[in-house]
C-alpha cells in the first residue's frame, strides 16, 4: 500500500510540474513562419511590419499597447500621468520613470542614456529613420537620473505617447550602436542583425529575408520566462503554405498574416491541429472616389488633380449610389470570415472615435436605382446610365490579391446593377503601394476612377489619420505627388476642423470632432467608400498557449508569456 | 532529317536521276510544290497520333470558340448565390467562388490563352529561327546578334515587363481597344522575351550544317544567299525548331497567367486558363474540380501540339514519307 | 580555337559593361519604389528623408559609375582582405542592399549553398534522366517506351510548378507526412540523420524541378537523335558492320548533341538564378527568391548585382557551348 501512495503522488507531481514549476527554456523550440521575410531586425530602418514583429522578440519599448489598445508600461516603471507628475500640467513634456532592474542581453544595466540616444539616433538628419514621425515636435530630450528622462515638446501635445511607446519605436543600447549614428547607419549590418535587446530572446543567427534563430535572452527580468529555449523564424512561401505549416502539417506553431479565403482556412482547421484568430485594430478596407478627373487626354501635370473636377464622381448622388449598391456583409462572408466586420466608417477604433454610422451597412439596389434616376442619369440602349453625353463608366482598380480581386469582380457586378459600367484593373503591390512619382499607377497617383486598398493608423491616436484629408495634401504635381488626401476631397470646414484637432486636449471633445470629420468624409460626402473593418489573422498551434493577438501593437507582443500545452 | 530539294541536289551533282525521293526538276515549283504538300497530308493522315491529335486541337479551338455562342452565360457574371456549385443541369462544369459559371469561364478562358500561346510561340520562334539562321549563315553577323542574344538572355524579365506595360499600355488600349490592346501587349512582351533560345538552338544547327556537303555543292552552283537558306537552311532545322514551339506554347500560356497575377496581364475578371488554374491552388483540396479541368485543357492542347509537330516532322521527311 | 577564345573573352568585356549599364537604365525606368512596403502610416516627408538615406538623391550617373567601382574595385579587394587579412578595403563603402542595408554579397554567399543543392541537383538528375530518355525514345520512335516517354515529358512541361509543388506537397507533406513541407536552410549535413534530413527535404523540390527540365531536354534529344538517325552516313556505319551500340552511342548521339548543349548551356545559369516559383513554394530560399523579393522591393544594387553575375555567367556558357561545337563537329569553325 505504501508504495502505491508513493507512486501515485509521483504521478500526481509529474501531472502537476508545467505549470507549478514553469521554467525558463523548459518548452523547447517555438516555430514561427512568417511567409513575408523579415529584412532586417531594426525597426528604424526599415519601417515595415515584418520586421516590426520580429524585432520585438528582442527590443522593447518604454510601454506597450495591449490587446485591447490600452497603454502598459514595459520597460517605464509606471505610464506618467498628471497624477504621477509623469504628464506635465500644460502638456509640454512627459517624464518617464524607467524600471531599475532591466539589463541587456549582454549583461550591462539599462540606463535613461540608452533612451536619449534611441531619440538622437533616429532624430539624426542623415539616418533616414523610418519613425521620425513619432519624435516630430519634440524639443529636447534629457536624462535627469540613470531612471528618468524628461521629453519636451514645441507646443502642447494632447498625445505625447508617440515616441517609445509600441513595438515600432523600442530603445536601441547606446554602447552598440554609438558608431552606428546618421549616415553610418546602413553600414552597422553586424549590428542591424544582432541588435543587444531587453526582450525575452536574442538573436542566435540572422539570415536576411530567410531565417532568424534566437535563444531565451539569460538576463530577462522575469527568471521564469520565456517559456521556450529557442525561437525560429522561418520566412518565404505564401500565406497559404505558412497556415498550412501550422494547420495540417504542425511543422510550425504560429503563422503571421494568414490571409486566405475563409472556406479554405475552414478546411486547413478541419486538421485539428490549430485554429487562426484575429485581432481588429483601425484597419480599413475602403474604396476611395476620384473627386478629379483622371481622364488621359489632360496633361500629365493636370490629370487627377483638382484643376478639373470629375466628369460625373463630383455628383454626390453618383457616389452615394455606388455605396448604397454594395452588400458589405456578403463581402466579409467572402473574403474574410470572422477576421472582417462590415463597416460605414473611416475611424473604426477606437470606441469612443468611432462613429454611429450604420447606414450603409444594408444594400440598397433599388434606392440607389431611385437616387440616379432623380439625379437625372437615364439608362440608356446598354443598360449604363448616362446623362448629358457623359456615361457612367468608370476605371476600378486595386493591388494583386485574390481577396481584392474577388471583391471587384463583386462590386462590378452591383455596380452594373445600378447602370454603372466598371473596367477593372489590377497593380502590382509593389508599384501601387510605392510612391514612385515616375509611375502612373501608383496609389497617390490615382489615374483611374475608384481605387480599394487598406489602411490604418498606428497607436490609438486617429488625429494624424483624419488629417491627411486636408486640401493642401491631395496629391499634385505642387507636392511630388506625395500627398496623402488619395481621395482628393477638399472641404474648407474640413481643414479648420483639422486644425482645430491639433489644439483640443480633453480627450472627449477631440473624440466628437474626430466622428464628426469620419462622418463628413464618408456617410455626408462619400469621398471614401469603406468597406470591411479588417482584422489581423494569424494562425496558431492548438498547443500553442497564450497566443493573444494584438492588433495595437506587435502582434506577438506576449511571446514572453507563450507556452507549450501539456500533450 | 534532309528534305525534296536537298535530295534533288545532291542526287544532281552526282549525275544519278534514279532515287525515288528525287520526284522532279527543282526548276518548276509550282507544280511541284502542290505535289509535294499533298505527299505531306498523306505521310501526315497515315500517322495515327497526330491525326487523333489534330482531330483534338480543333475539338478544343471549337469548344473555345463556338462553344460561348452555344452556351450564352457570361464568364463574369456573378451569380453569388450559386457560389461553390458541384456539377449540376444549370453548371454543367459547377461555379466557382463567386458563382461564375466554370464552363462558360474555361471557353472564354481558352480563346485567350489559345490565342496568346499560338500567337506569342509564332513571334518567338519566327524572330529566333531569323536570328539563329542569319547569326549561323553569315559569319559577320555571328558577333553582333549573338552578343545582342546574350543581353536578352540577361534582361531580368519582370521589370522588362513592368516597364513594357507602363510605357506602352494606355497608348495600346486607346489604340486597339482595351482587351485587343493589352493582347498585343502581352503577346508582344511574352514574344519578345522567349525567342533567344530558339535563336541560340537554331544557330547551333546551321554553323554545323552549313560546313555539310549539301550546302557546298549548292554554294558551289551558285545558289544566291536567301535561296540557300529557304531551301537548304530552314528545312533541315526544321524539328529544333518545331521542338522549341511545342515547349513554347506551354511557356507562353503559363507566362501569361504569371503576368496576370502580377496586375501586368488582362482585368482581373477576364479568365484565362493559367489564371483559372492559378487561383484555384489554394481551393484544391476542397474543390479539385476547379484545378483539374484548366490543368488538363492546358496539357491536352500542348500534348495536341507536340504530335501534330511529330506527324509534320515526319511527314516533311522524304525518307520517312511512303515508308 | 585559342585565339578565338582569347577574342572572344576580350569582346566579352565592352559587352558586359554595356549590358550592365541596359540593366541598369532598365531597373531605374521600370516602375517602382524601394519604399513600397514601408506602411502608408508613415508620412511623405520621412519617406523622403529615408530615400535619401538610401542615396537614392544623387542622379543616375554618379550612382551607376559608384556600382562600377563597387563591383569591380571595392568588392575585390575586400576578398583579397578577407584571405590575407589586410586591410585595403577597411574603409570602402561595399553593395549595400536597399532592404537589409547588407552587403550585397554577403546575402549571395548565404544564398549559393541551398540554390546549387536544390536547383543544381535537380538539372543534374533532369539531364541523367533525359539523355537516355531521349536516345531511347528516338531508337524506338513510336514504341510504348517513347510514347509514355512523350506524354509525361509534354504533361511534365506544361503544369505550371506553382500547382506541381503544391500537389506534392498535399500528397507527401500533408497527407502521407513522408516529407517536411518547408525547407529548413540552417540544417546542416553533419552525420547520417541530417544527411537523411536533408535528403528528405530535397527530394519534393527536386522532383518536380528535374521533371520540368528532363522534359524540355529530353524533347530536344529526341528530335535531334532521330534526325540524325536517318543520315546517311549511319547506314555506312551500319554497312561497315559496327555493332549498332557504337552506331547509336557513339556516331549517332556526338552528331545529335549540339542541339542539346545549346539549351543545357542555357540551362546551367538559370541554374545560378534559382527557381523563382519553386523556392516559393517549399521556401528554399535559394537566389530565385532573393531575386524576386529584391526586384518586388526594387532593391536595385541587389537585382542590378545578380542579374549581371547572371549576364557574366551567360556569356561564359555561351562561350563553352560555341566552344564545344567546334569539338562535337569538327566541321565547324569561328575564324
Amino acid at each position: 500500500m505504501k508504495l502505491r501512495t508513493v507512486l501515485m503522488g509521483a504521478v500526481a507531481s509529474l501531472t502537476m510540474a508545467p505549470a507549478a514549476f514553469a521554467e525558463r527554456g523548459s518548452d523547447g523550440q517555438l516555430g514561427l513562419i512568417m511567409w513575408q521575410a523579415p529584412t532586417t531586425m531594426h525597426p528604424y530602418l526599415s519601417g515595415g511590419t515584418k520586421e516590426v514583429i520580429a524585432s520585438s522578440l528582442t527590443l522593447e519599448p518604454l510601454a506597450g499597447y495591449d490587446a485591447e489598445g490600452t497603454m502598459y508600461p514595459r520597460l517605464a516603471a509606471e505610464l506618467p500621468t498628471l497624477e504621477n507628475g509623469g504628464l506635465a500640467e500644460d502638456m509640454m513634456s512627459v517624464t518617464w520613470k524607467l524600471r531599475d532592474d532591466i539589463k541587456w542581453s549582454d549583461g550591462t544595466p539599462f540606463t535613461a542614456d540608452d533612451v536619449v540616444f534611441t531619440a538622437d539616433y533616429c532624430m539624426d538628419p542623415d539616418g533616414g529613420c523610418s519613425q521620425l514621425a513619432k519624435f516630430e515636435g519634440i524639443t529636447s530630450i534629457e536624462a535627469i537620473d540613470p531612471q528618468t528622462v524628461k521629453i519636451s515638446f514645441a507646443s502642447a501635445r494632447p498625445d505625447p505617447f508617440s515616441a517609445f511607446v509600441g513595438s515600432q519605436s523600442p530603445i536601441l543600447q547606446k554602447a552598440q550602436f554609438a558608431d552606428c549614428t546618421g549616415a553610418n547607419a546602413p553600414t552597422c549590418t553586424e549590428q542591424n542583425f544582432n541588435p543587444v535587446g531587453t526582450g525575452p530572446f536574442r538573436v542566435t543567427q540572422f539570415l536576411t529575408n530567410d531565417t532568424i534563430t534566437l535563444e531565451a535572452n539569460p538576463e530577462y527580468r522575469d527568471p521564469a520566462k520565456p517559456a521556450f529555449a529557442t525561437v525560429l523564424v522561418k520566412g518565404g512561401g505564401d500565406a497559404a503554405g505558412a497556415a498550412r505549416s501550422v494547420l495540417e502539417t504542425g511543422e510550425f506553431d504560429y503563422a503571421w498574416n494568414t490571409q486566405l479565403a475563409p472556406d479554405v482556412i475552414a478546411g486547413m482547421e478541419a486538421a485539428g491541429r490549430g485554429k487562426v484568430t484575429a485581432a481588429f485594430g483601425s484597419l480599413v478596407e475602403r474604396i476611395h472616389v476620384n473627386l478629379t478627373d483622371p481622364s488621359s487626354s489632360l496633361p500629365a501635370d493636370e490629370r487627377s488633380t483638382a484643376a478639373h473636377p470629375h466628369p460625373f464622381l463630383s455628383d454626390p448622388a453618383v457616389r452615394k449610389a455606388l455605396s448604397m449598391a454594395i452588400d458589405r456583409e456578403l463581402l466579409v462572408e467572402i473574403g474574410y470570415g470572422s477576421a472582417g466586420q462590415p463597416t460605414c466608417n473611416y475611424v473604426p477604433a477606437p470606441e469612443a472615435w468611432a462613429s454611429e454610422n450604420t447606414e450603409c451597412l444594408t444594400q440598397d439596389i433599388e434606392g440607389a436605382n431611385a437616387m440616379l434616376d432623380e439625379a437625372g442619369w437615364v439608362k440608356g440602349g446598354d443598360g449604363v446610365r448616362e446623362k448629358d453625353g457623359v456615361r457612367l463608366s468608370m476605371l476600378f482598380q486595386t493591388s494583386v490579391n485574390a481577396v481584392r480581386q474577388d471583391f471587384q469582380a463583386l462590386i462590378k457586378q452591383w455596380w452594373s446593377e445600378i447602370g454603372v459600367e466598371t473596367e477593372l484593373k489590377t497593380v502590382d503591390a509593389s508599384v501601387f503601394f510605392g510612391s514612385d512619382a515616375g509611375s502612373p499607377d501608383t496609389l497617390q497617383k490615382f489615374y483611374a476612377d475608384v481605387q480599394m486598398y487598406a489602411d490604418n493608423f498606428d497607436g490609438n491616436n486617429p488625429a494624424p489619420y483624419l488629417g491627411k484629408h486636408t486640401c493642401a495634401n491631395a496629391p499634385s504635381p505642387a507636392n511630388q505627388w506625395q500627398g496623402e488626401g488619395i481621395s482628393r476631397f477638399c472641404d474648407p470646414e474640413y481643414d479648420r476642423m483639422v486644425s482645430e484637432l491639433e489644439g483640443i486636449l480633453d480627450a472627449g471633445e477631440r473624440a466628437e470632432m474626430g466622428r464628426t470629420m469620419n462622418d463628413m468624409l464618408t456617410k455626408d460626402s462619400n469621398a471614401i467608400i469603406p468597406l470591411v473593418y479588417r482584422g489581423t489573422a494569424s494562425a496558431h498551434a492548438n498547443s500553442l498557449q497564450g497566443v493573444q493577438l494584438n492588433a495595437w501593437d506587435s502582434e506577438i507582443w506576449n511571446v514572453a508569456d507563450w507556452s507549450r500545452a501539456a500533450e | 532529317m534532309t528534305d525534296t530539294t536537298k535530295d534533288t541536289i545532291l542526287t544532281a551533282a552526282a549525275g544519278n536521276a534514279a532515287t525515288p525521293a528525287a520526284s522532279g526538276p527543282p526548276v518548276v515549283p509550282p507544280t511541284k510544290n502542290r505535289s509535294q504538300w499533298a505527299d505531306v497530308w498523306r505521310q501526315f493522315r497515315s500517322h495515327r497520333g497526330a491525326m487523333v491529335a489534330l482531330v483534338l486541337l480543333v475539338g478544343i479551338i471549337l469548344f473555345v470558340s463556338i462553344g460561348p455562342l452555344l452556351w450564352r452565360i457570361d464568364p463574369t457574371f456573378v451569380d453569388i448565390r450559386a457560389r461553390n456549385q458541384g456539377f449540376s443541369l444549370a453548371h454543367p462544369f459547377g461555379t466557382d467562388q463567386l458563382g461564375r459559371d466554370l464552363l462558360a469561364r474555361l471557353m472564354a478562358g481558352g480563346q485567350v490563352s489559345i490565342a496568346v500561346g499560338l500567337t506569342a510561340m509564332g513571334i518567338a520562334i519566327v524572330i529566333g529561327s531569323l536570328i539563329g539562321v542569319v547569326a549561323g549563315y553569315f559569319r559577320r553577323l555571328d558577333g553582333p546578334l549573338m552578343r545582342v542574344t546574350e543581353l536578352f538572355l540577361a534582361l531580368p524579365l519582370l521589370p522588362l515587363l513592368l516597364l513594357m506595360v507602363t510605357l506602352f499600355r494606355e497608348p495600346l488600349s486607346q489604340t486597339f481597344g482595351s482587351a485587343f490592346g493589352i493582347f498585343l501587349l502581352i503577346v508582344s512582351a511574352i514574344g519578345a522575351t522567349s525567342w533567344m533560345q530558339a535563336a541560340r538552338i537554331v544557330r547551333g544547327e546551321v554553323l554545323g550544317l552549313k560546313e555539310r556537303e549539301f550546302i557546298l555543292a549548292a554554294r558551289s552552283i551558285g545558289t544566291p544567299s536567301h535561296k540557300m537558306i529557304t531551301r537548304h537552311i530552314l528545312p533541315n532545322v526544321l524539328s529544333p525548331i518545331m521542338v522549341a514551339a511545342t515547349l513554347g506554347i506551354a511557356t507562353a500560356i503559363i507566362t501569361e497567367s504569371a503576368l496576370s497575377f502580377l496586375g501586368l496581364g488582362f482585368p482581373p475578371d477576364f479568365p484565362t486558363w493559367g489564371r483559372l488554374l492559378y487561383d484555384a491552388v489554394d481551393q484544391m483540396v476542397l474543390y479539385p474540380a476547379r484545378v483539374i479541368f484548366p490543368g488538363v485543357l492546358i496539357s491536352l492542347t500542348v500534348l495536341c501540339v507536340n504530335y501534330i509537330g511529330d506527324g509534320l516532322r515526319d511527314a516533311m521527311d522524304p525518307r520517312i514519307r511512303g515508308r | 580555337m585559342l585565339s578565338f577564345t582569347i577574342r572572344r573573352l576580350l569582346l566579352a568585356i565592352p559587352t558586359l559593361l554595356f549590358i550592365s549599364l541596359v540593366i541598369f537604365l532598365l531597373l531605374e525606368a521600370s516602375p517602382g519604389d524601394p519604399l513600397g512596403d514601408v506602411p502608408l502610416t508613415v508620412p511623405p516627408e520621412v519617406r523622403e528623408r529615408m530615400r535619401a538615406a538610401l542615396g537614392l538623391g544623387e542622379p543616375w550617373p554618379i550612382r551607376y559609375v559608384l556600382w562600377l567601382k563597387q563591383f569591380f574595385w571595392v568588392e575585390p579587394l575586400h576578398w583579397f582582405d578577407q584571405i590575407f587579412g589586410t586591410g585595403f578595403a577597411a574603409d570602402m563603402q561595399r553593395i549595400i542592399s536597399f532592404q537589409s542595408r547588407s552587403p550585397v554579397f554577403d546575402v549571395i554567399a548565404q544564398r549559393v549553398p541551398q540554390t546549387l543543392t536544390v536547383v543544381g541537383m535537380s538539372y543534374v538528375v533532369g539531364i541523367l534522366i533525359a539523355i537516355p530518355i531521349g536516345i531511347l525514345s528516338a531508337y524506338k520512335q513510336y514504341s510504348w517506351f517513347d510514347q509514355i516517354g512523350t506524354f509525361v515529358s509534354m504533361i511534365g512541361f506544361s503544369m505550371p510548378t506553382f500547382f506541381t509543388g503544391v500537389v506534392l506537397i498535399i500528397i507527401f507533406g500533408v497527407n502521407l507526412q513522408w516529407f517536411p513541407s518547408v525547407y529548413d536552410t540552417t540544417l546542416v549535413v553533419r552525420d547520417f540523420d541530417s544527411f537523411l534530413a536533408q535528403m528528405r527535404q530535397m527530394i519534393m523540390p527536386v522532383t518536380v524541378l528535374a521533371l520540368y527540365n528532363a522534359a524540355q531536354i529530353s524533347r530536344f534529344m529526341r528530335s535531334s537523335m532521330l534526325d540524325n538517325l536517318g543520315q546517311d552516313y549511319v547506314r555506312t556505319a551500319r554497312a561497315k558492320g559496327l555493332s549498332e551500340k557504337v552506331v547509336v552511342l557513339k556516331h549517332v548521339l556526338r552528331n545529335s548533341l549540339i542541339p542539346v548543349v545549346t539549351v543545357i548551356a542555357l540551362g546551367l545559369p538559370a541554374v545560378f538564378g534559382g527557381a523563382i516559383i519553386t523556392e516559393q513554394v517549399f521556401k528554399v530560399n535559394g537566389l530565385g527568391q532573393l531575386l524576386i523579393t529584391a526586384i518586388h522591393g526594387n532593391d536595385i544594387p541587389m537585382v542590378l548585382t545578380l542579374t549581371f553575375i547572371f549576364a557574366i555567367l551567360i556569356v561564359v556558357f555561351t562561350l563553352i557551348a560555341d566552344i564545344l561545337y567546334g569539338v562535337l563537329d569538327p566541321r565547324i569553325r569561328y575564324d
